[in-house]
């Protein structure tokens, strides 16, 4: 692989001071030492101006003159410093969220600033008002607060006015309009009773108000980055590079780089890069990640080949039809567009509030202003009452009971290992009562392993998967997984399409086809399981090699099955291949060799019968279905297009995680529906007080971070794993 | 009271000052990267040259 030039020029951008930037994502950082160690090693690259290490994103940013240094040595640096750099492309969407994100901040740091010093002026009114401030000090204080108030609000309240207008110009309405209508008011009513020389002006509640509903969105805003920015990392971890006929030599480049009409060599152990038409070669392939088949598919000179599969055998010549992210099954993306259009839009709770809380707390103002001036009071005070109803009904609790669960439910997530693509997902998950698990890559581990080491001689078996290391084929990279000394034997030799020999203290090992071992098989044929032979010293073992069932799955299920949820197996993968993991987790109700439209199908009728079906797959003829589904996970190892269509992306090898999102995402359900319950009792006790008169800027200020305080404090109880009901 | 009349644009500009330096850092990228910023203060590097 090394004597083949890498060319990464794809990811190198010129920066406005001539040299050439590329960000890395780096892998392997453990400790705050590293942070020296790499950008020490890169600066030793001859050329490189720049390198800057952001530990909190594991991102590296490398700037270099022009000619005077390859980005493929700075990986070359990296990898002997200990590291793997993956070079990658900031997506478009992550440098408008950085953007926003600083402007939310910035807001935020002028709402702080201006509540705490409007505060100061207020409590100094506040203790004249009970004993002896003159009317002229008041006053002062007063245009002294609109000065401060004014400026930032037009400043800090962007964020909800522009959220509101968009909501009004099409016709709908969000929490972000009560809000808006809030502050505007509490605002002008405050500035026309300075003009009177009022005693009461509620310039503090106004500014408070947006200080406490910003920070709750800022730090939705930042959860949602942080989530955003590891999932751009894993994606560039996984990032493959494809080797690419430039004449008659061959140049490696990233996948991203390939283009329709690209020539590329596919070599036995690596996936096809891009969909393709097979030029030369023949070959069976893997397309289980695309399928769910596990069967393998005999290829040969000028069949098609979709990108994500296996190539099992010999070396293909490739042209390739669809290139990088385009690579999709004209089928697939049929169905997905169906899906995705026909998907109902739940509606989500803090939508469902706002429509029913701005009517309510519109229609109380105005009838309180009604009442008030029946009852023969001035039209002055009515309208000052009705707006003092206004702002103690603010809805800065209500606000705030949603997004505080979203974002520590979402943190706890996190850590859990579940990165989840929308903050509402987690309302949907928590209503789940159907679980739909695909099987291949799903309940079953992505790559096969040893299925029958157990019964083997474990000595036998560590030199084998030791000797597997030597080789790239698929079978044997399974096998080798099992090796416990990591290092593969000096010497070894590999008979393309046969397997590969060494010798060991003097006698000839050797793994690959049992002719090649020269021995007779010892194992029956199992279905689905690929076998692989190994002799040493005249002495041999077959050993079978098939798709393995995650470790936890056995638990996992049982514990999701004592959840009361409905558990179903759909899989496109031959029903003798599901009917064995079907009997061993215990779920009754599978069905095999489902085609992608199927699957939709089956998932639609789900959801006649009332079902809210989480769907759980990773195959790209999963993902119209996770598209159909009420809500949908996938495990990191799915593909790309599937990921994209899940509402959260799972790590690791276990299955658990699924267990663990629902039971988080129930108890933030529950958190939710408690704060709602909350912020109305609030407004219960709040809004007579309000309406009959007797609510003063010290009555609103104390009310409203007294209820956004108790908000928030109930939605840290999302963290903590005690208490977890089933 | 007269006192207010200075004392008060005072404290204010204390306290925009403070906003200031609070959007300096922000706009400086000082908070692009807070874990990292803790780490290497401890790193003495700097030092050696």
């Amino acid at each position: 692989m090394t004597d083949i030039a890498l060319d990464l020029s794809l990811y190198a951008k010129p920066a406005a001071d001539g040299t050439l930037v590329m960000e890395l994502a780096v892998d392997g950082i453990a400790c705050g030492a590293c942070i020296s160690k790499i950008e020490g090693a890169v600066k030793q690259v001859s050329g490189v101006t720049e390198a800057r290490l952001n530990y909190t994103n594991r991102r590296l940013h490398v700037a270099w003159a022009g000619q005077d240094a390859e980005p493929a040595q700075i990986l070359t640096a990296l990898e002997s410093a200990g590291y793997r750099g993956h070079p990658f492309i900031p997506l478009r969407a992550e440098q408008e969220e950085a953007a926003e994100a600083r402007h939310l901040t910035r807001c935020l740091g002028v709402a702080g600033f201006a509540a705490m010093n409007i505060m100061l002026l207020s409590v100094s009114v506040w203790s004249g008002n009970v004993t002896d401030i003159t009317p002229e000090t008041r006053d002062f204080f007063h245009w002294a607060s609109a000065l401060i108030a004014l400026p930032a609000a037009a400043y800090a309240g962007r964020p909800f006015f522009k959220s509101a207008w968009r909501a009004l110009k099409a016709r709908t309405t969000n929490m972000d309009v009560p809000i808006s209508i809030g502050v505007t008011l509490a605002l002008g009513m405050s500035l026309v009773e300075t003009f009177n020389h009022a005693e009461h002006a509620y310039f503090d509640s106004a500014l408070m108000l947006l200080f406490f509903l910003l920070v709750g969105r800022t730090l939705d805003h930042a959860m949602r980055r942080k989530t955003r920015a590891v999932a751009g990392n894993l994606a560039a971890l996984k990032g493959d590079t494809a080797l690419r006929f430039v004449g008659d030599e061959l140049v490696s480049v990233p996948v991203a780089a390939l283009k329709a009409g690209d020539r590329v060599l596919v070599k036995a152990g690596e996936r096809v890069p891009a969909d393709a038409e097979v030029l030369a070669g023949s070959s069976e392939l893997d397309e289980s990640l695309i399928t769910g088949e596990t069967a393998r598919r005999r290829i040969a000179a000028g069949a098609t080949v979709y990108a994500g599969s296996m190539n099992y055998f010999g070396a293909l010549t490739l042209k390739v039809t669809a290139a990088g992210g385009a690579a999709l099954i004209d089928e697939i993306e049929k169905l997905l567009d169906k899906a995705a259009g026909a998907k109902s839009r739940a509606l989500r709770l803090a939508d469902r509030a706002a429509r029913v809380y701005a009517p309510v707390v519109h229609l109380t103002a105005a009838l309180t202003a009604a009442g008030w001036l029946l009852a023969g009071a001035p039209l002055h005070d009515a309208l000052v009452t009705a707006i003092a109803v206004l702002i103690i009904t603010c809805p800065c609790a209500l606000a705030l009971a949603i997004p505080t669960v979203q974002v520590v439910a979402s943190g706890a997530l996190f850590r859990a290992g579940v990165m989840l693509n929308s903050g509402d997902a987690i309302e949907r998950l928590a209503e789940a009562d159907t679980v739909v698990f695909d099987k291949t890559g799903t309940l079953t581990l992505p790559e096969p392993r040893v299925a029958n080491g157990a019964t083997l001689d474990r000595a036998l078996l560590q030199l084998a998967a030791q000797l597997a290391l030597s080789s790239r084929h698929p079978l044997a990279v399974a096998l080798s997984r099992e090796a416990i000394v990591r290092t593969p034997f000096d010497g070894a030799v590999e008979e393309p399409g046969q397997g590969v020999h060494v010798v060991i203290d003097g006698a000839e090992a050797r793994l690959g086809s049992a002719v090649f071992c020269g021995i007779g098989e010892t194992i029956g044929s199992e279905p689905g399981a690929s076998r692989i032979s190994f002799s040493y010293n005249g002495r041999g073992i077959t050993i079978a090699i098939s798709q393995k069932l995650r470790i936890d799955a056995v638990e996992t299920v049982a514990a999701l099955r004592a959840r009361g949820l409905e558990l179903h197996i759909l899989s496109g993968d031959r029903s003798e291949a599901v009917a064995p993991i079907a009997q061993a987790l215990g779920i009754g109700k599978w069905l095999g060799g489902l085609k992608p439209a199927e699957k939709i199908e089956i998932v639609e009728m789900l959801k006649v019968q009332g079902r809210k079906v989480l769907m759980v797959g990773d195959g790209l003829n999963d993902a119209p279905a996770l598209a159909a589904a009420h809500v949908s996970l996938s495990p990191i190892a799915a593909a790309d297009l599937t990921q994209a269509q899940a509402d959260a992306v799972f790590l690791g090898e276990k299955l658990a995680p699924v267990l663990e999102t629902i039971t988080l995402a129930r108890r933030a359900r529950r958190l939710m529906a408690q704060n709602l319950w909350l912020a109305v009792l609030y407004n219960a006790i709040a809004v007579p007080v309000a309406i009959i008169g007797l609510v003063t800027p010290l009555i609103a200020a104390a009310a409203m971070s007294g209820s956004s305080m108790l908000v928030t404090l109930n939605a840290l109880r999302a963290r903590s794993n005690q208490g977890a009901k089933p | 009271m007269n006192v207010i009349i200075y004392l008060l644009p005072m404290a204010l500009g204390l306290g925009l000052a403070g906003l200031f330096a609070f959007l300096w850092a922000l706009k400086s990228g000082q908070y692009s990267d807070v874990d990292g910023a803790a780490l290497r203060v401890l790193s003495d590097d700097d030092l050696e040259k």
